[in-house]
């Protein structure tokens, strides 16, 4: 199982600005191991966020983002107490959800 | 009769694809597999695109490190529903489309892996087109191979 996301949401009037962290090797099936042989294909394909349940920010993506996956993105209309997921799917089909309540200035 | 019912059934594919309901829609194996910004933008039905200047592309002019380019991306034009990016001499260039609804603010901060100096180029779609725009990133040290 993967290690979990580190979510942050910080409130700016009504626009949540929310950074997530994820623990993901990102391999591109190019580079190789110490001993030379090609490490597997094995990145995040799908990304989803829902504020409440409803989805504001989806994305695909591939092999090209970097190790460690950082994104950053906006949600208007956002409020504390409001709960934010975040799931991500790989290609070699592990997933991962984790959940934040976003919190009055913070 | 049979080739419209064929393009309508193509329409509606594609507005599956692109609509906000794409989180249930497949990963585009095809746009992600192709070599070419172009045929990437091929399989995933963008054609015509308009140069816009209401993109904003922030990235480094110089990357040291091409394993992690920090990009930064807004759109201000209206009804912009979702942003792509093509990584144009990456050895596939489509990275990844960003999906905005229910209030989202048409902006992503992502770091992407380069393997040389190449054209970040950005494709936004607002009101079922689509626009474009494009910034040069040189990079020292690539971040692809081993």
């Amino acid at each position: 199982m993967a290690e979990p996301m580190k979510i942050r949401a910080t409130l700016q009037g009504d626009v949540a600005d929310v950074r997530v962290l994820m623990a993901h090797p990102m391999e591109t099936g190019l580079r190789k191991d110490a001993a030379g042989k090609l490490v597997p294909l094995h990145f995040i394909q799908t990304i989803t966020a829902q504020l409440n349940g409803k989805t504001v920010f989806s994305a695909d993506v591939s092999q090209a983002v970097s190790r460690n996956p950082v994104f950053a993105f906006k949600v208007k209309g956002a409020k504390a107490g409001d709960k934010l997921s975040i799931t991500w799917q790989d290609n070699q089909g592990d997933k991962r959800t984790d959940e934040i309540v976003i919190r009055a200035g913070s | 009769m049979q080739h419209a019912r064929r393009l309508i059934v193509q329409a509606l594919g594609a507005l599956v694809v692109l609509g906000p309901a794409r989180a249930l829609a497949a990963w585009n194996k095809g746009a992600f597999e192709a070599k070419s910004a172009i045929d990437a933008m091929r399989a995933l039905g963008i054609g015509n695109t308009e140069d816009s200047k209401e993109i904003q592309i922030r990235a480094p002019e110089i990357a040291e490190n091409g394993a992690v380019v920090p990009i930064d991306i807004t759109s201000n034009i209206p009804g912009t529903t979702s942003i792509s990016v093509f990584i144009e001499k990456n050895p596939f260039p489509y990275t990844g489309t960003f999906d905005f609804s229910q209030g989202a603010v048409p902006y992503v901060h992502l770091r992407v892996k380069m393997g040389e100096s190449s054209p970040v180029r950005v494709v936004v779609a607002a009101g079922g087109k689509h626009y474009t725009t494009a910034q040069e990133v040189k990079v020292t040290i690539g971040g692809c191979g081993g």
